[in-house]
């Protein structure tokens, strides 16, 4: 890459492997940017262009749409100790990722249209990257009274959820779907029957042998049967925020085949990563939904290939030092995750599992169409946030470099293979040098 | 030949018009100085009522008085435990008496008609559950009929708490029996499943429902259901379902507002539309409840003359 080069007005990147899913393409080009927006697409040599435009050879390289990272918790408002709008942002450009949708779960909740135009202006201001804030499902994400959904919704939210809380109540839920639909507001929902998920890890041989409380992947199937029946019988937006089991996966394939309109996440822990993880009482592997079985992360790999999950994303969720070296049980849940979602995320391509165009939109598109939004795709005229990146440049994951306040990761350490060169936001250049 | 008046699913459109048609006498002799005739004089009519209301019981009330019947007023005091034992305990009592007409209100859907059943006297549904208020639809049509002429080929929207509402159900009914086209606007939450049987439009947005509608038919949202419950709150109710003069643009210009009463302002109507004297039928309902009570009075009791046809229920 030419370091010396503006990326202001117009430029062109060329030769690179360009993957945009949303339109089909898998081929070598160049791209052209102008003011921020994609100016076109070419296969060929682009010869008409004044000499002066800055050139960036993408030899070697894949270029994408910037990935949208859609269940993002960061510490603004009220734990900024965690994490800033301006850590984060940092974390996800080097990441890749130009849009983080964020958590409402702060102090305060984000319940209230005050709070969420606080949010975006404050975001606007402080990140580099997109944010798009998510609101509350209900107050305070307490799980007993709705949120204004239509002012929400004038207000800037693109969709709602209560986080890592489940919505236990069963009529509450057919009445949100319900209202929400009216929004055109997806709800995100952590399907999780609380009441059987006390425990602190996957249940089954390795939570009997260390002495801990298990979740059993049930606490996640019933929640999800349940959720699925209630967005049919209302026509609800559904979308599962991050599964792990392969029992909720194949039911999720089953109300998809009888034509129900709903979608799912996961997050890569729960398709690199099983619950061996946790063995040493390792609390940074701590996460909800626990991790599984080795099966059931074989099974979350194999819905992502065979589309019955939509989406992935880094469920970044930074926890302090204090807050995870406790015993297991007190230690928080959460994993900080935003640079390394693409490639832990490339294991499935390198490994044969997922092409990769598929896997790209499982961060663009996917989450792009699940918002509504006009992002997540590189078509002529679309804002220009893009990424260019090494399928295959090996690294090292290090914790300690890593650019989010919090560095519980448990990938540090490891190896990973593929690794974001440059991020442009609105062609912006916010990472790369 | 004595009637009940149980309900207008299933009225046709003959004895409405006859129910009108009769009530318009009444009009013209409610605003007279001497109101009273002597029609019902020796007659007993008891208004019985198992849930609170003012208005309604009034409205009855002053209907039999100015047609000369004895009117007794019972609140009964409903507990979960003994309702049912209670209701047909009470019938049976008050059927010692002879009276020869119950006007009742009960909060279960389907109570009135129950009571009717065991009772020699005519019985008038006052408004049972969500199920029926007929003689709220029967006056909504009398005051509509006498602004606009007809009923037939109107547009009517319906908009606010429909689920909850015998109001709504009632006028249903009446609305497109009489061959008006009715519209039903409101959040999913406050639609029962299936709303689409009445064979009503289903709308969930203002704009759209009241587009070009002859009459715009606001409903009560009890304040207990503004809590996140059936809606977030008051002021996103308001912001969306409550007729402003924003929301009444999209109406035909000469569109009439109503309202079945009591009002909360500022829920699910503005003041200044509520109160607007040139579009606002919502006085004109309450005093065409009278007439309309005192036709109903009448015919359950077989003495309107040149009587059109049945009401359901007939044979009490």
């Amino acid at each position: 890459m030419n370091a010396t080069i503006s990326d202001a007005g117009r430029f062109l990147i060329e030769n690179a492997h360009i993957v945009d899913p949303a339109n089909d393409v898998d081929a070598v080009g160049s791209v052209l940017v102008e003011n921020g927006r994609i100016a076109g697409i070419r296969h060929d040599a682009i010869e008409t262009l004044s000499p002066d435009t800055a050139r960036i050879d993408g030899r070697g390289l894949h270029l994408a749409p910037g990935l949208i990272d859609c269940f993002v918790t960061t510490g603004e408002p009220g734990e900024e100790a965690r994490e800033t709008f301006a850590t984060a942002g940092q974390a996800a450009a080097a990441g890749g990722i130009t849009t983080i949708v964020t958590l409402p779960d702060t102090n305060p909740v984000i319940d209230d249209i005050a709070l969420l135009e606080y949010l975006r202006h404050r975001a606007a201001r402080e990140c580099i990257v997109n944010v798009l804030p998510l609101a509350a499902a209900t107050r305070g994400c307490a799980g007993r009274e709705m949120t204004e959904y239509g002012l929400m919704r004038e207000a800037g939210a693109i969709a709602i959820t209560d986080a890592y809380s489940p919505i236990a109540d069963a009529l509450l839920m057919r009445r949100i779907l319900a209202y929400a639909a009216v929004f055109s507001l997806p709800l995100l929902h952590h399907v999780e029957v609380p009441e059987l998920a006390t425990g602190v890890m996957n249940e089954g041989e390795l939570s009997t042998r260390l002495g801990l409380a298990g979740i059993p992947n049930a606490a996640e199937t019933i929640m999800l049967e349940r959720d699925l029946r209630l967005a049919e019988l209302t026509g609800g937006l559904y979308h599962a925020a991050l599964l792990s089991t392969g029992d909720a996966a194949a039911a999720l394939a089953r109300a998809k085949d009888a034509g129900l309109k709903v979608s799912a996440g996961t997050a890569p822990q729960y398709f690199t990563l099983n619950e061996l993880e946790v063995t040493d009482y390792r609390s940074f592997a701590k996460v909800s939904p626990p991790l599984r079985a080795e099966e059931d992360r074989q099974a979350i790999a194999a819905a992502l290939k065979d589309g019955t999950i939509d989406v992935i994303t880094s469920a970044h969720r930074p926890q302090d030092v204090e807050s995870k070296r406790l015993p297991f049980a007190q230690a928080a849940s959460g994993i900080v995750g935003l640079e390394t979602l693409l490639a832990a995320s490339l294991q499935l391509y390198h490994g044969g599992e997922l092409p990769l165009p598929r896997l790209i939109a499982a961060m663009t598109c996917n989450p792009a169409r699940l918002f509504g939004l006009d992002r997540g795709n590189l078509a002529k005229g679309a804002v220009a946030d893009m990424i260019l990146f090494d399928t295959d440049a090996p690294w090292i994951v290090d914790a300690a470099v890593m650019k989010s306040k919090c560095k519980n990761t448990p990938f540090d350490k490891r190896p990973m293979q593929g690794r974001v060169r440059a991020t442009w936001v609105g062609g912006r250049r916010v990472f790369g040098d | 030949m004595q009637h009940h008046l149980l309900g207008i699913e299933g009225m046709t459109a003959a004895q409405i018009t006859a129910l009108l048609d009769l009530s318009e006498r009444h009009v013209a002799a409610n605003r007279a100085e001497e109101k009273k005739s002597a029609l019902l004089r020796g007659r007993t009519q008891i208004n019985l009522f198992f849930e609170n209301s003012t208005r309604t019981r009034t409205s009855f009330e002053l209907a039999g008085k100015r047609l000369g019947a004895d009117v007794i007023n019972m609140s009964v005091a409903t507990s979960a435990i003994k309702k049912g034992e209670t209701l047909i305990d009470t019938a049976m009592t008050l059927n010692a008496m002879h009276p020869d007409l119950l006007v009742v209100r009960h909060p279960d859907s389907g109570a009135v008609a129950l009571l009717a059943g065991k009772v020699d006297a005519a019985v008038i549904n006052a408004g049972d559950g969500r199920h029926e208020h007929p003689t709220q639809a029967l006056l909504d049509a009398l005051t509509i009929r006498r602004r606009k002429g007809r009923l037939s080929g109107l547009t009517v929207a319906i908009c606010g708490d429909i689920l909850h509402s015998r109001v709504a159900r009632s006028n249903i009914h009446l609305l497109s029996v009489m061959g008006a086209r009715v519209r039903l606007v409101a959040p999913p939450t406050l639609l029962p499943e299936r709303a689409g049987v009445f064979g009503a439009e289903i709308h969930h947005d203002m704009r759209a429902g009241l587009k070009d509608a002859d009459i715009v038919m606001m409903l009560r949202l009890q304040t207990e259901r503004m809590q996140g419950s059936f809606v977030p709150s008051i002021r996103e109710y308001y912001h969306f379902f409550g007729l402003d003069r924003t929301k009444l643009a999209h109406a035909r210009p000469d569109a009439l507002i109503m309202h079945p009463g009591p009002m909360n302002r500022g829920v699910e109507i503005d003041s200044e539309v509520a109160d607007d004297i040139h579009r606002s039928l919502i006085r004109e309902q309450v005093e065409m409840g009278v007439a309309i009570r005192m036709a109903c009075l009448q015919y359950c009791l077989g003495l309107s003359d040149g009587e059109n046809g049945k009401v359901r229920g007939e044979d009490a």
